[in-house]
């Protein structure tokens, strides 16, 4: 059985140590939140989790950290993050970039217990909610939608629209249908607003994927690739 | 989530996500000039919900007797990373509402003053799409003592080889459509150095901020090609200026109300629309001819209207009536070809929408196509004159921002008229 290693930012001092030993898990130590470093500090097999002092760091470096590990190819496991109690508020939308949290004066026992929960679960963790449709990839967390690896930069309306039709692909929809369903609000141009807005959505896809959103004939539009259209 | 908290927590989230440094607030003041306010991330959470306070005294038309604060509240539907800065320096844009401490809407605010006659428009069960064609030159400075000097000599549609100003104007169309802004096409003009970038149409409150959104891109652009890009109206002595033709349909029950049976296909409606655009032609130009200057390009023989007429072919006409490619029924719709590209948008679409509805309601008669039953303003100063006189003017914009105008603009006009011209001294210094 491999040892578990679990980083430990910036620093693995009295209670968060006493944990680590208690839970007989070991600590990869990186003073600072620069990724190369904790790199670095890398076991061939991976990281098992992760331990943020986001009390310890600059709190938008704390974020930054989680998300960029969040974001590498390479998972490292759950991450469990160590919080004064005023930054609490701060994790709204946020919620997405750890899996767990702890709120200092840190309690050994509690801190251990959440610590071994989690790396008992890692693996079939659950991952941020995706769309995933051919080339196109839409995380439902953070509001990023790309296509070939190419992020899009939508305004908040194409998102929701794209969001819409991708989530039911290869239903057709009527103008008045996504009106109601995607707007639903105080909006010009009636249903040509929704035209306007697929003509803007498939500029942005780029040529080679913009038959993604597909108009059909007198009816509206769907989402689909052109494999299950011909179905 | 309310909607209003899904936009702003999808505004911070992209900002966050995407590591954007800069968010511009973008705003118009009364003469169509972009102003913008530039806040970092941590500043935005603040700007959405709040609004941000400034002095309005110090832009034009804002100001005001008795207390001068005003809020630039975002509109969060028009958030928009900008494509033109690198990923690690990300700007991101968002058009901006003028309302007063209170929340009341601001008079002076040209993107509210659309959003009224609009929903005028929509309580009448209207819904107004316009589709503008932008021209404009490209120079090599704008140095004004220097003079303009065109950066290529082509001419109307011509395939030139790949010089500066096609790879400019590629790159142009390119970057509006990773913005999303639908272009229809894009081509050489016929002057030196003049170019045309027709949009696809939209609602006139989002055409009006494409519009502002393509003045920007277009000079931005051209700025890091090394060369410059002007809407001013008439840059040139002795070939066309830079018009902006703006295509206009009215929809309703989702069907173009344009349709019809009359002549050319369009409908009793459409026909007193364009009847409303003739009879207040005149007093609706000083805002979509706004400058001096733009009188330049209105005179005879320049493919830019001078009289008051409505036609199918003649490019001299006020109002054109385009042809319908067969099968695209629903592209029915007029052309109102005064405006240039240095209009404020914001306004010059409020004021042809009001016009044109003025027909609808009082049921005008649309005269015999090509006869001339007035004339375009021939200067600022008339046109001045006329909007003073407009009841629908008044009633389309308000008083406020009318009589602002008006003072603005005569104090232009008059900074023009005390000049001596080089026509004046070529012409009478030898002579007189």
């Amino acid at each position: 059985m491999s040892i578990d290693v679990v980083l430990c930012v910036p620093s693995c001092e009295g209670p968060v140590r006493k944990a680590f030993e208690v839970t007989g898990v070991t600590p990869a130590i990186a003073a600072s939140a620069r990724l190369n470093e904790i790199a670095a500090l890398e076991p061939t097999d991976g990281f098992s989790g992760a331990v943020i002092n986001a009390a310890a760091l600059p709190f938008s470096d704390a974020m930054s950290l989680c998300r960029q590990l969040r974001q590498r190819e390479r998972g490292v496991g759950p991450i469990i993050l160590l919080l004064d109690h005023y930054q609490l508020d701060d994790l709204t939308f946020r919620e997405d970039l750890f899996d767990d949290f702890v709120v200092g004066p840190y309690d050994v026992s509690e801190l251990a217990t959440r610590l071994r929960h989690r790396l008992r679960r890692a693996g079939n963790d659950s991952v941020a909610p995706r769309i995933e449709h051919a080339e196109l990839s839409m995380n439902l967390e953070t509001y990023q939608a790309s296509i070939a690896g190419r992020v899009m930069d939508l305004t908040y309306m194409e998102y929701e629209l794209l969001r819409f039709l991708a989530t039911n692909p290869n239903r057709v929809f009527t103008r008045a249908t996504l009106l109601s369903r995607v707007w639903g609000y105080e909006y010009y141009g009636g249903a040509r607003t929704v035209d306007v807005h697929v003509r803007r959505l498939r500029a942005k896809l780029g040529e080679e994927y913009a038959h993604l959103i597909q108009t059909v004939r007198s009816v509206g539009y769907k989402f689909g690739t052109q494999a299950e259209f011909t179905e | 989530m309310s909607r209003m908290q899904s936009q702003a927590q999808y505004v911070l989230r992209t900002v966050e996500e995407r590591g954007v440094r800069f968010v511009q607030l973008w705003f118009t003041d009364v003469l169509g000039r972009h102003k913008a306010f530039h806040v970092t991330p941590a500043e935005l959470e603040d700007a959405l919900d709040q609004g941000m306070t400034f002095d309005g005294s110090a832009i034009d038309g804002f100001s005001r007797t008795t207390e001068s604060d005003l809020l630039a509240r975002p509109d969060l539907t028009t958030f928009q990373l900008l494509p033109w800065y690198e990923p690690d320096e990300g700007v991101a844009r968002v058009f901006c509402d003028i309302v007063n401490i209170d929340g009341s809407p601001f008079d002076g605010c040209p993107r509210q003053q659309l959003r009224r006659v609009l929903d005028n428009a929509r309580a009448q069960g209207y819904t107004f799409f316009v589709a503008p064609e932008m021209e404009f030159f490209y120079f090599t400075d704008l140095d004004p003592y220097a003079g303009p000097v065109p950066i290529d000599r082509g001419s109307y549609f011509d395939l030139s080889p790949d010089d500066t100003a096609s790879q400019l104007r590629r790159q142009t169309v390119l970057t509006l459509e990773e913005m999303g802004i639908g272009v229809e096409h894009a081509q050489h003009e016929d002057a030196p150095g003049q170019h045309e970038i027709d949009l696809r149409y939209t609602d006139a409150l989002t055409m009006a901020d494409t519009v502002m959104s393509l003045r920007h891109v277009v000079k931005e652009l051209a700025r890091q090609y090394g060369v410059a890009a002007s809407f001013m109206p008439k840059p040139l002595i002795g070939v066309q200026g830079s018009g902006m033709h703006t295509h206009l349909s009215l929809w309703r029950d989702e069907k173009n109300a344009f349709i019809g049976e009359h002549t050319y296909g369009l409908s009793d409606l459409a026909a007193k629309f364009i009847a409303g655009l003739l009879k207040h032609a005149p007093e609706i130009t000083a805002v979509t001819n706004q400058w001096v200057n733009s009188y330049k390009r209105l005179v005879p023989g320049s493919e830019a209207p001078v009289g008051v007429e409505w036609a199918h072919y003649d490019a001299g006409a006020l109002v054109r009536v385009p042809s319908v490619k067969p099968g695209r029924i629903d592209s029915t719709r007029v052309e109102y070809r005064a405006p240039d590209s240095a209009a404020n948008p914001y306004l010059a679409f409020a004021v042809i929408l009001a016009a044109g509805l003025r027909g609808v309601m009082g049921n005008y008669e649309l005269p015999k196509e090509g006869k001339r039953t007035a004339t375009l303003p021939q200067s600022l100063s008339e046109a001045l004159n006329l909007m003073e006189k407009s009841t629908l003017m008044h009633e389309t914009l308000g008083s406020h921002l009318v009589e602002w105008f008006l003072r603005n603009k005569r104090a232009e006009w008059d900074g023009y008229r005390s000049q001596v011209t080089p026509f004046e001294l070529e012409r009478y210094l030898p002579l007189l």
